[in-house]
C-alpha cells in the first residue's frame, strides 16, 4: 500500500479540492497502482545527475524595465463571476472574531 | 475542384488569381462542418460570423494585391489557444464562459499571416488524455471509424483535419497529443522542438513539455503552418532565440545518405502486429530512398512513462492552482474564501484532471518531492542523454507513433495506467525537447491509420520535414476517409 485514503483526502486539502467519498475511495486505488509503477524508477543508479527543470538550455532572460501597455482594470475583471466596480468579489478569507 | 487535395501554397495561388475567394473557401468548410461535424462532433463550437468577416477582409487585402502565408486560409483551433473574444475553454466546465482579453502569440502571427478563424476543436480537458473522451462537454469519433476515439488530447484537431473540416489545424502536444492522435487519424501532425513555438497565450498544463503544433493533411502544409507559429517571443521567456528557416526550401530534397536510427526498445510488448509490420515496410521504404538504417539505443524508454507522469502532473497541479473561482469561469458558492475554492475545483474539474491534480501535489509535497518529483527530473536527464548520444551515429530517429490503432471509445477508461500508456513512443520526445513528427504510415487489417514518427535534434525540423516529404512522395497514403471525400 502505498497511498492511504487519510493521505488522499489531505493532499486533495491542499490542492483546494473537494472529492466525494466514491472519488476518495477510486483515487486512493488508482494512485496507488500509479505510484507503484513508478517505483520502476528506483531502480535506476542516478547518482551524480542533474535533474532537467527546461529541456533546451536558455540563460535567465531578463528584459528592460520599460513600461508597456497592459489591460485595464475593466478587461481584467470582465470575466470574473462576481466584481464590485473593478474589484473581484469572494467571500471572507480572514476569520473575523466575534 | 477538388479543393480537399490542394496543399495551402496552392490555395493561395488561386486566391490571388481570383479562381476562388475565401469568402467561397471558408463558406465551403463551414457548410462541410454543417454536414459532418454533427457525427464527429470535431468542433465544440463554430465561429461562423468571425470567420466570414474574417474571409471578407482577406478577400479586401487580396483584391490590394497584399500577400501574406495563410491570406484567406481556413484553419481550426485547439479551444485551449487564447483568442481574444472568443469562448476558450479547455473543454473544461471551470473556464465555460472564459473569453480571454488578449490573443495568443500563435493566433496572432496567424491573424498577421491572414488566417480565418473556423472555430474551437474539441480535446481532452486541459490536454489531459490521450482519446478526448476526458472533454467535459463531447467526445470526438474518429473519421476512419467512429467507433473509435481519434486519440488526445488534440482528438478534435485530428479529426477535422482527417474528414475535411478545415484545410489545417493547431494542436498542443505535452506528451503526444498531436502526434498520437494524428497517428489515429491518418493525418500529419508535429511537435516543435521545445521553445520554437511561444507558449503565450496557451493555457498552460506542464510548462517544460507543452508545445504548439500543426495538424495537416500534406508535409506541405506542416511547413506552411510551422513557418508561421514558430519563432522567438520576448512574452515567453523560454522562447529560443534562433531565427526560422524557410521550411518550404527542405522539400523536394531528397534522403541519400541520411542516416536513420532504429531503437530497438521501440519494439514492446503490446504492439499490435500490424502496427510492427507497418513500421519495418517503412523503414524499407526509406532504405529504398537511399538512407541508411543504424541500430540506436535508447536504454532508459522504460522509464519515460513513469517520469513523465511524475513531472507533468506536479506541473499541472501548480499550473491549475490558479482556477479557483475568482477571476473567471466557474464559481460555486462557499462558507469562505477556501471552502468556495473546494467547491468550485470539485464541481468544475473532471475526473482525470482531479486525479493528475492530487497525484501532482502529492509527488511535490513534503517528504516526497526527493523521491519522485527531484528523481524524475534526473530520470529526464538520463533520458535526454540517451537522445544525444544516439544523435551522434544517426540524423534522425524513426519509430512508430503507438503501440496500437485507434481503440474503442470506452475501452480505456476503467484503468487510467492502461491510458497512460498509449503515450509510450511519443513521451520521450517531449521530456527531451526534441522536435518529432507523426506522418501517416498506412493501414492496418481494419483499416485503421498506423502514424510513423520521425524524430530529430533540437531545432531541426527542416530535416524532418524533408524525409517526411520524401515519404510522402513515394508512399502517398490517403488522409480522407472515402466517406468525407
Amino acid at each position: 500500500m502505498k497511498i492511504t485514503r487519510e493521505t488522499v483526502e489531505y493532499v486533495a486539502h491542499l490542492a483546494r479540492l473537494d472529492l466525494d467519498p466514491g472519488e476518495v475511495d477510486a483515487y486512493t486505488r488508482q494512485i496507488d497502482s500509479i505510484l507503484e509503477y513508478m517505483d520502476s524508477l528506483n531502480a535506476l543508479d542516478t547518482n551524480g545527475v542533474e535533474p532537467t527543470s527546461h529541456p533546451v538550455p536558455v540563460r535567465c532572460i531578463m528584459r528592460d524595465d520599460v513600461e508597456k501597455d497592459s489591460f485595464t482594470a475593466e478587461e481584467s475583471v470582465n470575466n470574473a463571476p462576481a466584481r464590485i466596480d473593478t474589484f473581484f468579489r469572494v467571500p471572507p478569507i480572514i476569520e473575523v472574531e466575534e | 475542384m477538388d479543393i480537399l487535395n490542394l496543399t495551402i501554397v496552392q490555395l493561395r495561388e488561386m486566391l490571388k488569381k481570383k479562381e476562388i475567394s475565401s469568402v467561397e473557401l471558408t463558406g465551403y468548410y463551414l457548410d462541410r462542418i454543417g454536414k459532418y461535424n454533427g457525427e464527429l462532433l470535431a468542433y465544440l463550437r463554430t465561429t461562423d460570423d468571425y470567420a466570414m468577416d474574417m474571409a471578407a477582409e482577406a478577400d479586401e487585402k487580396i483584391a490590394r494585391g497584399e500577400d501574406a502565408p495563410l491570406l484567406g486560409i481556413p484553419l481550426g483551433m485547439k479551444d485551449i489557444l487564447c483568442t481574444k473574444g472568443v469562448e476558450t475553454t479547455c473543454a473544461s466546465n471551470i473556464l465555460k464562459g472564459f473569453v480571454p482579453p488578449y490573443d495568443a502569440t500563435v493566433i496572432r502571427n496567424l491573424k498577421e499571416a491572414g488566417f480565418v478563424h473556423l472555430g474551437r476543436l474539441n480535446m481532452d480537458e486541459f490536454a489531459m488524455g490521450s482519446s478526448t473522451e476526458n472533454s467535459a462537454f463531447q467526445t470526438t469519433s474518429n473519421p476512419w471509424d467512429t467507433s473509435r476515439i481519434p486519440g488526445g488530447s488534440s482528438g478534435g484537431s485530428a479529426a477535422a483535419a482527417a474528414s475535411g473540416l478545415c484545410v489545417a489545424a493547431l494542436g498542443t502536444d505535452t506528451g503526444g497529443s498531436i502526434r498520437q492522435p494524428a497517428s489515429l487519424c491518418g493525418v500529419i501532425g508535429m511537435k516543435p522542438t521545445y521553445g520554437r513555438v511561444s507558449r503565450y497565450g496557451l493555457i498552460a498544463f506542464a510548462s517544460s513539455l507543452d508545445q504548439i503544433g500543426p495538424f495537416s493533411r500534406t508535409v506541405s502544409d506542416c511547413a506552411t503552418m510551422l513557418g508561421v507559429i514558430a519563432g522567438h517571443d520576448p512574452m515567453d521567456s523560454t522562447s529560443i532565440p534562433e531565427p526560422v528557416p524557410d521550411y518550404q526550401s527542405f522539400l523536394g530534397k531528397d534522403i541519400k545518405g541520411l542516416r536513420i536510427g532504429i531503437p530497438a526498445e521501440y519494439f514492446v510488448e503490446g504492439m499490435e502486429e500490424g502496427v510492427r509490420k507497418n513500421y519495418e515496410d517503412n523503414l524499407q521504404v526509406l532504405k529504398d530512398q537511399g538512407a541508411t538504417l543504424v541500430d540506436v539505443s535508447l536504454p532508459h524508454t522504460r522509464h519515460a512513462v513513469a517520469t513523465y507522469y511524475i513531472i507533468c502532473t506536479a506541473e499541472a497541479s501548480s499550473n491549475l492552482a490558479r482556477y479557483d473561482g475568482v477571476k473567471y469561469g466557474l464559481r460555486e458558492e462557499g462558507k469562505d474564501i477556501i471552502d468556495m475554492y473546494k467547491k468550485t475545483r470539485f464541481k468544475g474539474f473532471g475526473k482525470e484532471v482531479k486525479r493528475r491534480i492530487i497525484l501532482g501535489t502529492y509527488v511535490l509535497s513534503s517528504g516526497y518531492y526527493d523521491a519522485y518529483y527531484r528523481k524524475a527530473g534526473k530520470v529526464r536527464t538520463l533520458i535526454r542523454h540517451d537522445f544525444d548520444e544516439a544523435f551522434t551515429s544517426c540524423d534522425l530517429i524513426v519509430t512508430p507513433v503507438s503501440p496500437t490503432t485507434a481503440f474503442k471509445a470506452g475501452e480505456r477508461l476503467e484503468d487510467p495506467l492502461t491510458m497512460y500508456l498509449s503515450d509510450i513512443f511519443t513521451i520521450p520526445v517531449n521530456l527531451a525537447g526534441l522536435p518529432g513528427i507523426s506522418i501517416p504510415g498506412g493501414f492496418d487489417a481494419k483499416g485503421l491509420p498506423i502514424g510513423l514518427q520521425i524524430i530529430g535534434k533540437p531545432l531541426d525540423e527542416g530535416r524532418i520535414l524533408q524525409a517526411a516529404h520524401v515519404f510522402e512522395s513515394v508512399k502517398k497514403v490517403p488522409t480522407i476517409p472515402e466517406r468525407y471525400r
